[in-house]
């Protein structure tokens, strides 16, 4: 036999987190720890104007009044916040017009990535907009979606040359004191992307910004912010991978979408970040907040394919505040060895004859733990509000678990909202089917998997599904048993 | 003085006329400490996020009716569900009637938790199971702990069929202005036995009743329980039920709650299994209108292989009820072959009525088969329209529609005549008297 199933075995053992490299960039980094001093010179450092340091300042204050929330069903080590460094970035701070510009070594590490810069400017119409430790370092496309009216560049830059937007909607949806991590992260952000669509206008190209945490010991805080004008629509990408660590990182991020009348805002993510290793020992802390607000007819869909993350704590929100909103929330979460997530979505309803869908596939496997932890509120206004949810989840092996625990509100006697769970183990005779035909266990599994989360890989744009598919193969590898 | 300190200041003097053995005394007085420690739940822990006690407990109680209350038998007959064929053990205000009850002691034990704490005869019983499944660290539970002296005990021994159903009745006359009442129930039934329960908590005039109940069940291998649940009280009275079920291999236990009135009703209700093949059944139907409040929290804990749960609760609101469902299916490891069932359907009638739904899936072992299902609605508008063209008046299609909303709860339950009555009550509920007699 050429291929023995020792090989086999190694080969998984192996095959770990192909993305755990470490780049070696110069950082210009901030001393550890978080002072209202240390928010003034995150401030200082990004020439930013009086009014936003005051925001930070304030978010920082009412900051130091919260505790952290430990109602998720997650248990960890919780992160020692003054131990981070709140700034660090690539020391070469020149701004690149053209990829040639563009450091040589950070080019090889989305070579690694796969990325590619330059194939994807040409090939796929992408606009990158890179961020490497928290500060943006390529923006390609730029002048396409200037001529069109589309601002998407940093949050820094918008803050420097869009004040007026920036003033007006940063944290109008998910405001400093929202909660422990989203008031962190409004003191002490450090970049992020900006993007606005103005009215009418259908941007043409997917945009999307890969993040990733490269230097050590560094809390990333990225802040997005999309704003979609009347009319118009935007298809957003996020993808994240991150380097192999021992010690915990936390990432804390928040992202806020905007979508006035008739707008719509389609925000896909593939999170992959690094899970820790076999026995559980590093990954990443995903504490993120994201929430978006539907005005009249508009729609917001947030996909997320989770595969990533030591411990997740994500509820991507809809506010549906205008009338005939629609809202909704496709995901998958992945969780292997002893990864855990605390994830689902908050749906609002507001407005009168508003709608949401909620579709959730949770896939645990080894000893991890995955919840579906989701709100569906009807407030008293919302007339003929309409909710569907459904939420499954695949138990792989006997030590791991699956939760769910939804909550539904309504106050509306004409709202109709339906929500079902199931959870279930893959079947021994669908395995068995497939192995009768040739088809190995681990691709079976594969197979079977992909099936149980075609709903939802369905709805990411066409370079992410293909994606997510190998993440999925990927993160359940060696989970056989 | 507040409630609160009422309570934990009383309680001495309460001890002292109290004639209970010296571990007893302990206990109680240990079940204080925690109360006083962690007082009434609040709206902000997790369990108690959709119902408020404040309206409750930021008014005044007498704890102990002065002297006991005689009621006539014809003033109470109709809450009887027989006249003569059930054991009865009737409370008038908390304490014990003699004149209305009847009690056994002949095969099985039917008789008051009071003579079973302080007889020899019932020590080892009550050491092995009193005060051993409710969770001493529950603030309501330790509350009624340190209090309970009065309840039911009932004792069905080995193989005993019991020929007829046991009612549970507790009166509050109306005497006392303001009365808190902490009836205290024990259910042991032996292996292979059977019995059907009912129990019903019901004021007669109109004046604030808060019941603060808490019951133990234990149902050995083989056994079957049937236990009904009639909560149809006035407008002024308040209930908050605990109920702790434990099941040996091979038991069936059922619970039927039919909450048809009240002023605030939550009903705790546990499940735990201590052995394989196991069958539990969760039912409700919940028919509100005014300002009512009903809260069903249940939990069934799944800790061994092979067992059965079904949970099905219906719930219709009019007016400016509100209701709660907050079901919990935890499965542990090594319960694999699991099969648990959750529903919980709602209908709302009006604008202001509400409904907070959280139905939860725990599950740590993975060859299980678990599912809930939920929705919010209203009734079919053409399905409706179908039955006015067919010369139903509106009135009555709507409440032959909520009549076979919740019908599929009333099926299971096994004794005709309750079944019969709870029929007459929903129709009365819906305003209608149709033909609804089985």
């Amino acid at each position: 036999m050429a291929y023995t199933e020792e090989e086999l075995k190694k080969e998984l053992e192996t095959k770990e987190y192909e993305y755990g490299f470490y780049t070696d960039i110069e950082s210009d980094t901030f001393p550890v720890g978080l002072s209202e001093e240390i928010v003034r010179k995150i401030s200082e450092k990004k020439e930013e104007p009086e009014w936003m340091t005051q925001w930070r300042l304030n978010a920082y204050r009412s900051w130091l009044e919260m505790t952290e929330p430990d109602w998720a069903n997650v248990t960890y080590k919780k992160p020692d916040l003054q131990s981070i460094s709140y700034y660090s970035a690539p020391k070469k701070q020149a701004k690149y017009e053209s990829l040639d510009q563009v450091d040589p070594e950070l080019l090889e590490t989305f070579n690694k990535l796969g990325i590619s810069i330059d194939e994807q400017k040409k090939l796929s119409g992408v606009a990158v907009d890179i961020v490497i430790d928290s500060v943006s370092v390529a923006t390609t496309f730029k002048k396409t979606l200037a001529e069109k009216g589309i601002i998407f560049c940093s949050i820094s830059e918008a803050i420097k040359e869009h004040p007026e937007l920036v003033k007006k909607y940063i944290g109008s949806v998910i405001p400093p004191k929202d909660n422990f991590y989203a008031g962190l992260n409004s003191a002490v952000f450090t970049d992020g992307s900006f993007c606005y669509i103005p009215k009418g206008v259908r941007c043409p190209m997917e945009l999307s910004t890969y993040f990733r945490i490269n230097q050590a010991g560094t809390g990333q805080f990225e802040r997005t912010l999309v704003i979609a004008d009347q009319g118009s629509y935007v298809s957003y990408l996020e993808g994240c991978t991150a380097p192999s660590r021992d010690e915990n990182q936390l990432h804390a991020a928040v992202v806020e979408l905007i979508a006035l009348d008739d707008a719509e805002i389609k925000y896909s993510t593939v999170q992959n970040w690094y899970p820790g290793d076999k026995n559980g020992k590093g990954g990443v802390f995903n504490f993120v907040t994201k929430r978006g607000i539907c005005h009249n007819r508009s729609k917001i869909s947030w996909t997320q394919v989770e595969t990533g993350s030591a411990v997740t704590w994500k509820y991507p929100s809809c506010i549906l505040k205008g009338n005939h909103s629609i809202g909704e929330f496709y995901s998958i979460a992945v969780t292997n060895n002893y990864q855990q997530a605390d994830t689902g979505t908050k749906m609002v309803h507001l407005g009168k004859n508003t709608r949401s869908t909620i579709i959730s596939k949770g896939i645990s496997a080894g000893k991890s733990q995955n919840s579906y932890r989701g709100l569906v509120q009807v407030g008293a206004r919302a007339q003929n509000a309409r909710n569907f949810s459904q939420c499954d989840s695949l138990l792989m092996g006997n030590e791991c678990g699956a939760h769910t625990f939804p909550y539904i509100e309504a106050k509306s006697n004409s709202a109709q909202i339906e929500h079902e769970a199931t959870t279930s183990k893959i079947g021994e005779d669908q395995i068995f089917y497939c192995n009768q035909r040739g088809i190995d266990t681990e691709k079976a599994i594969a197979l079977i998997v992909n099936g149980f989360s075609k709903e939802v890989l369905n709805k990411l744009p066409m370079e992410f599904a293909v994606e997510a598919q190998k993440l999925l193969e990927i993160s359940l590898e060696g989970s056989v048993g | 003085m507040e409630f609160k300190e009422k309570l934990i200041s009383s309680h001495l003097a309460f001890e002292d006329v109290a004639d209970l053995p010296e571990n007893l005394h302990q206990s109680r007085i240990s079940a204080l400490k925690v109360f006083e420690k962690k007082g009434f739940p609040t709206k902000k822990d997790e369990a108690w996020k959709y119902t408020s006690l404040l309206n409750l407990v930021n008014q005044d109680y007498s704890l102990f009716p002065r002297d006991v209350t005689n009621i006539e038998l014809k003033e109470v007959k109709k809450y009887f569900l027989y006249d003569t064929d059930t054991y009865k053990v009737i409370f008038i205000d908390g304490v014990y009637s003699p004149f209305l009850s009847n009690t056994t002691h002949d095969g099985i034990d039917v008789c008051l938790l009071s003579a079973a704490l302080t007889k020899p005869k019932y020590k080892k019983l009550i050491e092995t199971y009193f005060n051993k499944i409710a969770p001493q660290e529950d603030s309501l539970i330790a509350l009624n702990t340190s209090y309970a002296k009065e309840g039911a005990f009932i004792y069905i021994p080995r193989s005993i069929d019991t020929e007829k159903p046991i009612e549970i009745i507790h009166f509050s006359s109306g005497k006392e202005k303001a009365i808190w009442l902490q009836p205290r129930n024990l259910i042991v039934v032996d292996q292979n036995a059977q019995v059907q329960i009912i129990e019903r908590h019901q004021s007669l005039k109109d004046h604030p009743v808060v019941t603060n109940s808490v019951t133990e069940i234990y149902v050995h291998q083989d056994a079957f329980m049937d236990y009904y649940k009639l909560q149809n009280d006035l407008e002024t009275a308040s209930l908050i039920d605990n109920t702790f079920i434990v099941q040996e291999k091979n038991s069936h236990a059922s619970v039927h709650t039919f909450s048809l009135g009240g002023k605030l009703i939550r009903n705790n209700l546990n499940f735990f299994h201590k052995g394989e093949h196991i069958l539990s059944t969760l039912k409700g139907v919940t028919i509100l209108k005014g300002k009512q409040h009903v809260d069903h929290c249940t939990l069934v804990h799944h800790a061994q292989p092979n067992c059965e749960s079904h949970q099905d609760y219906k719930g219709i609101f009019s007016e400016r009820s509100e209701g709660v469902f907050n079901g919990q299916i935890l499965v542990d490891k090594i319960a694999q072959k699991t099969n648990a069932f959750q529903q919980n359907n709602n209908i709302l009638l009006d604008d202001k009525a509400s409904v907070n739904t959280k139905p939860q899936l725990e599950i740590y072992a993975d060859d299980v088969k678990c599912s809930h299902g939920c929705t919010i609605g209203q009734l079919d508008e053409e399905a409706l329209f179908y039955l006015r063209s067919r010369g139903i008046p509106k009135k009555e299609a709507k409440a032959l529609m909520t009549y076979a909303f919740a019908n599929n709860v009333l099926e299971s339950v096994k004794l005709p005549s309750l079944k019969k009555r709870i029929n007459k009550q929903i129709a009365n509920k819906l305003g209608v008297s149709l033909g609804f007699e089985l």
